[in-house]
């Protein structure tokens, strides 16, 4: 019997998807550059975050011509990302055919309660987690495949880094807590019992997990890599850099070797400019797009 | 025990990593060419083809695989693994090593949400059929002389050997059955 939509197929297209970088594209001839660096997969977007964050107002799903272009670019797998909660945008994107749905606090909420109900859909999906609770309640509600939030479009990977050592450091927790405590500690978190017990067990995440949100330099990559991230997402630090061909695939190269310093410090050289920064504490708190969701 | 290197630039590496130490062999992860030396097989595993086939030329592996497979070391190839392996690839220009004399058509069974499942008979492995996963898989066209077709599936070919070359369309490394794994390490008795 063929079946269709199931976790090993979703949650595999993410096992491939590992040691990988997937970049934010704007258009088809990004597309390109993306894939031929050598991207795992792309994010079709409208705008990328900083432009977002400069933008204002309400961000929604891309225009579907966008996106297909870009499916029609590149033979690499296309992401593209929806309000939180908004299941409609989702059924769009799946009748596109997009490989995978970022149900993205890059835009802004639909819900302020629930997310999508994502085991209704064939299409998988990736979310954005601070936390080991919040990481879990995303796959009991279906999300095969987990990033860190950062905090997106600042070129600041403080916030990425605070949320995988809190993601590693609440594993540990879990792993090293006898069985009779598993129970409160999953009512501490907010996250089922059965993935608790899991994550005791298998002494990580159930599914697999990028470093998204303010990574600009190969050695921000290497870094989230060596922090125990399966990948990198990049946003706006690929096509807001000055030179993005040659940062995209310093970013690559970087994913892979990412414990290997002299590769890092050949790749490093000469990149031009990386994207403007922003220091987080500049952000006022209803701006930050990691307090969306929960 | 032999040492088997699993080329790890981008991709499923370390699911095949578990397979092979499964069969009782000793997996090593291969970043950088001068490690084939220490390997007596290699698998190419899952991932994106053109992500992988770019990581290969730059850190220089093109010449020292195709090296490796002329000379008789065993390599098992699985999806982008099996593009890699390919002579030709339809409608594509992209990097390949060129050493197994097949045809393949990339992303052949369609996008993500046509990705599937299904129970393949694999004569080769016994009775009790493989379940293959099927991820944006590419299937073999056509096959060149001294290809054997070891497995299809809806009439499309899914596993090849030739000589102690293998690919598969699939991911016997996503499932706990390793006898696919098994099957190829055999190459090297």
């Amino acid at each position: 019997m063929v079946e269709k939509g199931t976790w090993t197929v979703k949650k595999g297209l993410a096992e491939m998807l590992k040691g990988g970088v997937i970049m934010d594209v704007t258009t088809p001839e990004q597309a390109k550059i993306a894939e031929a660096a050598g991207a795992c997969a792309v994010m079709a977007l409208e705008r990328v975050p900083a432009d977002i964050r400069a933008a204002g107002g309400i961000a929604r799903m891309a225009d579907p011509t966008v996106i297909q272009w870009i499916m029609d670019a590149v033979t690499i797998p296309v992401m593209a990302k929806i309000r939180i909660g908004h299941f409609v945008e989702a059924q769009i994107l799946e009748a596109l055919g997009v490989d995978y749905i970022d149900e993205s606090e890059v835009l802004t909420p639909a819900d302020e309660r629930y997310h999508v109900d994502k085991h209704q859909f064939k299409v998988p999906f990736v979310c954005g987690c601070r936390n080991l609770g919040e990481a879990l309640r995303r796959i009991a509600e279906g999300a095969a495949m987990l990033r860190t939030k950062g905090e997106p479009g600042t070129g600041n990977v403080v916030e990425a880094v605070r949320h995988v050592r809190m993601v590693n450091e609440e594993i540990r927790r879990v792993q090293a807590a006898p069985r009779e405590e598993l129970v409160t500690i999953a009512r501490e978190l907010g996250a089922p019992y059965e993935l608790v017990l899991q994550v005791a067990e298998l002494g990580r995440l159930p599914v697999v997990n990028f470093a998204a949100g303010g990574i600009a330099t190969p050695a921000d990559a290497a870094l989230m890599m060596q922090l125990g991230c399966d990948g990198i997402f990049v946003g706006s630090g690929i096509f807001k850099s000055a030179d993005p061909e040659a940062r995209a695939k310093a970013i690559v190269a970087a994913t892979t070797h990412y414990n290997d310093p002299q590769i890092l410090a050949e790749i490093s050289r000469g990149l031009g400019e990386a994207m403007p920064g922003v220091d987080i504490s500049v952000i006022p708190d209803h701006e930050r797009m990691q307090e969306r969701g929960w | 025990m032999a040492t088997v290197g699993i080329l790890a630039l981008q991709g499923a590496f370390r699911e095949h990593a578990r397979s092979v130490a499964a069969c009782g062999h000793h997996p090593v992860e291969v970043r950088k060419p001068a490690q084939l030396a220490d390997c007596q097989a290699l698998i190419i595993p899952g991932g994106e083809s053109t992500a992988i086939g770019e990581l290969m030329v730059r850190f220089n592996f093109i010449d020292e695989v195709r090296r490796f497979g002329a000379a008789g070391g065993p390599i098992f190839g699985t999806c982008a693994g099996m593009v890699l392996l390919a002579k030709e690839i339809e409608g594509s220009a992209q990097l390949r090593l060129g050493l197994m004399d097949i045809a393949v058509k990339r992303n052949a069974f369609g996008r993500q949400v046509e990705s599937f499942e299904a129970d393949i008979h694999v004569p080769a492995l016994g009775e009790e059929p493989v379940r293959g996963v099927f991820i944006r898989a590419p299937y073999v066209t056509a096959v060149g002389q001294g290809v054997e077709t070891l497995a299809s599936f809806d009439g499309k070919v899914v596993l090849v050997r030739q000589g102690r070359l293998l690919a598969a369309a699939f991911h016997p490394e996503l499932t706990t059955d390793t006898r696919l794994h098994a099957y190829f390490l055999k190459f090297l008795d």
